[in-house]
């Protein structure tokens, strides 16, 4: 191909990606976004002008090295595209999908300011998607430090430590209190936005290559203690990437009626225990026939899709109406929080959006069971802490709903149990540890944290910077080259 | 995965497992529990650990057979392999010198109920302990339960083997006897009877500890599918528990939460024997 000319590749609309249509994906848990093909990827890669200021990869929380990795799949090298992509992340088929692209890199894009953004989450899945099944580019270790590091949770920011200490030669353990690794990957985030044997596959490949043992089903905190793996276990290093795995429940009346359900418990059986193919897996869910999801997150659109699904999945086998899935959210579409493209999806496959609405009490049916919400409509007041505008309640406009069930997807936190026998980890009010931005280092020595651990429920990709920088700072220490230990905070 | 060591049946539809788990072992107390799953289509369902030998390294648990998981379970023999197994989860019972204590324990409620009142034993603590099943048959562990307590006292609902009594008669009268000198109760059985030893208790005044098995999915806080609403709010049993104060439980809604899954359990059940049946016909031919 002749090389274009900058006005030529701006003349190149952004590439769609193929979906599965609306209507018929909203009754089955196959992948929504169905990637692109070689030539497809190939014209999107020719749009990216190569800036030599490169504001796409500054925005990006692990510093991919986007303008090469585009430029190698634009000129048919896939391999280099791989090669290019892998100095910087060695999960690219997972962050290509759940990554918000629209406010980090595309978001930067110069192309943004006078059209649209290259594709750089869909180029970066096809690239992905490309090296697991060729496997032409497996991560490589350079050589053996002697040190062994413990990684505490096989979720995005732990993994992501997991393999850049491993490339840099440490002998790397990750503790998984789950039966399988991926953390939220797996136990949050639906089939039909990230494909469970892709996320198995990646991870998978990473770790062997790298020689990484990752031990599920092993709860540190219980099984093991902090003092333990560093002392009659042998690590030299720890890193604690536990995320946020406690649900919030809204201390409303009602809240312990049955059909009332964290969105962590409903995504957990749908997603890793496969609930929507029971019987022939072991764990069943309930949908109801009008569902509630409050909150308007990733984790509330997850929850809603995922009901719709199961709504159609009974729909079909009792030939019974579908039911409504109703998304509640107490301030206004323009403060929704969701990555876009979630709730595009959301809308398209028919979920009902109530905004501006709060929730007073979860009504009973009388049998112990979800029989409504008792609402009140909000109106938007000024900015608080977060910068989102304060949704505040209208007196005298309470009024009730018919549900019968109710998902909190309100939010989470980090889950205390790894900090048995741990006091000398400090954490915030909110149970979030106190670590160093840069470097990750907590209040204990030889223990650094990241991820949603450390900043409460964040994005996947966030969590994978904070591994990566931590290892950084984790190699460094290892070798004695680090700054000596001094507490988060201190100059 | 971790391998069945040894398998006994107790009753007709009550099993023992020894659990090859070192790791588990050193850790275990008293009280605590395991999640296990039995193979990559399985759901996860809370044990309460019956026995853990440190030095051995294992793990015993008593399954009754009631749902398509226990049943799949009982199938099992020793050389198998479950495919998870973790814990030990949950808090440790409270062990101390108290006094006089009495342990209840009922059907399968018997097994957890064991290590509690040994470590009451060694701790010290004159034990009277109390087990019941519907029928002689579904009896276990009187031997074991007999040797870690001061008295014991057998009941059967239908009078098929010592006293003709639901547990809470005995419980009543030991009370009444001793007013003043019980210092403790612990109770472990179903549901409905832990219910009823905390109305009879209740009355004396005497703290009175319930071991709960709610529904779960992880068993380390992260689903709340096992809230169970004390008098002032809910706890995660997996986290908080699985050992409560029994006067504090609402015995409502955690009767309630329990019967949530009924239909789909019963349908789990059918689907199994139905793909048992098929195994077999294919086996004939």
């Amino acid at each position: 191909m002749a090389e274009l000319s900058k006005r030529e590749r701006m003349g190149i609309p952004r590439q769609g990606i193929p979906t599965q249509d609306p209507a018929a994906r909203r009754t089955n848990f196959d992948e929504v976004a169905l990637g692109y093909t070689l030539e497809q990827a190939r014209r999107e890669a020719n749009r990216c002008l190569q800036c030599v200021k490169r504001p796409c990869t500054e925005g990006c929380p692990v510093g991919v090295l986007i303008p090469d990795f585009i430029r190698a799949l634009r000129d048919g090298d896939l391999d280099g595209a791989v090669r290019a992509m892998k100095e910087k992340n060695n999960l690219p088929a997972i962050c290509g999908r759940v990554c918000p692209q629209e406010s980090q890199c595309e978001a930067s894009c110069v192309l943004a300011k006078t059209g649209e953004a290259v594709a750089i989450g869909r180029l970066e899945r096809f690239v992905g998607d490309y090296e697991l099944e060729r496997r032409t580019c497996p991560p490589e270790c350079c050589g053996d430090t002697g040190k062994r590091v413990a990684i505490v949770g096989a979720g995005p920011a732990g993994l992501t430590c997991a393999v850049d200490l491993g490339i840099l030669g440490h002998k790397v353990t990750v503790f998984e209190s789950l039966h399988s690794p991926g953390g939220v990957l797996v136990y949050g985030i639906p089939e039909f936005r990230l494909p469970k044997n892709m996320v198995r596959e990646e991870i998978v490949y990473a770790a062997e290559c790298l020689g990484i043992e990752i031990r599920t089903d092993a709860v540190v905190g219980s099984l093991y203690t902090i003092d333990e793996l560093l002392g009659e276990q042998g690590f030299d290093a720890l890193f604690l990437g536990t995320g946020a795995g406690l649900p919030s429940f809204m201390p409303i009346p009602g809240i312990n009626l049955n059909g009332v359900v964290s969105a962590n418990e409903f995504l957990t059986r749908v997603n890793l225990m496969k609930a929507y193919l029971f019987p022939e897996y072991d764990t069943p869910v309930k949908v109801g026939q009008r569902v509630a999801v409050i909150g308007a997150g990733n984790v509330a659109m997850d929850a809603a899709r995922c009901s719709l699904r199961l709504q159609a999945i009974r729909a079909q086998e009792t030939g019974e109406e579908r039911g409504e899935v109703h998304i509640l959210y107490r301030r206004s579409r323009t403060e929704v929080p969701a990555r876009a493209e979630e709730v595009e999806h959301a809308e398209e496959e028919g979920v009902l959006f109530d905004f501006l609405t709060d929730q007073l009490e979860v009504l009973g049916d009388g049998r112990g069971n979800v029989g409504g919400l008792r609402n009140i409509r909000t109106k938007l007041g000024e900015p608080d802490e977060s910068g989102r505008r304060r949704p505040v309640p209208l007196e005298g406009s309470e009024y009730d709903a018919e549900f019968d069930m109710v998902v909190m997807a309100i939010g989470t936190r980090p889950n205390p149990l790894v900090f048995n026998s741990a006091d000398d980890v400090e954490r915030t009010r909110w149970g979030t540890v106190v670590a160093d931005e840069d470097s990750g280092r907590t209040t204990r020595e030889r223990v650094w944290a990241g991820g949603d651990v450390v900043t409460g429920a964040a994005t996947v990709i966030s969590a994978m910077g904070a591994g990566k920088r931590a290892a950084a700072d984790m190699h460094s220490y290892l070798e004695g080259e680090g700054e000596p230990w001094q507490q988060p905070g201190d100059e | 995965m971790r391998k069945i060591l040894r398998k006994e049946q107790l009753t007709e539809v009550t099993k023992l497992m020894v659990i090859d788990a070192p790791d588990v072992a050193r850790k275990a107390q008293a009280g605590q529990f395991v999640v296990i799953r039995i193979d990559e289509q399985g759901e996860r369902i809370p044990l309460t650990v019956a026995d853990y030998d440190r030095e051995a390294g294992t793990i015993t648990i008593v399954v009754q057979e009631v749902g398509k998981t226990t049943m799949q379970l009982g199938t099992l023999e020793a050389g198998d392999e479950l495919a998870t197994f973790t814990g030990p989860l949950g808090k440790p019972s409270e062990i101390d010198r108290y006094g006089t204590v009495i342990c209840v324990g009922g059907g399968v409620g018997i097994a957890p109920v064991f290590p509690i009142a040994r470590a009451l034993h060694e701790a010290g603590n004159t034990v009277l302990s109390i087990i019941g099943a519907r029928t002689e048959g579904l009896l276990i562990w009187e031997d074991r339960i007999g040797q870690v307590s001061d008295e014991l006292i057998v009941c059967t609902d239908d009078g098929s083997y010592g006293r003709k009594a639901l547990v809470t008669e005995p419980l009543q009268e030991l009370l009444e006897e001793r007013r003043g000198e019980i210092a403790k109760v612990w109770a472990v059985g179903p549901a409905a009877m832990m219910k009823f030893v905390a109305a009879t208790t209740k009355p004396f005044g005497v703290h009175t500890i319930v071991s709960l098995n709610t529904i779960m999915i992880d068993g380390t806080g992260m689903c709340g599918g096992c809230r169970v609403q004390l008098e002032d709010g809910a706890r995660f049993a997996c986290v908080d528990g699985p050992e409560f104060d029994a006067h504090r439980v609402d015995w409502y809604t955690l009767l309630a939460r329990q019967r949530s899954y009924l239909e789909e359990e019963a349908r789990a059940v059918e689907h199994w024997k139905q793909r048992c049946r098929l195994d077999d016909q294919l086996e004939d031919e």
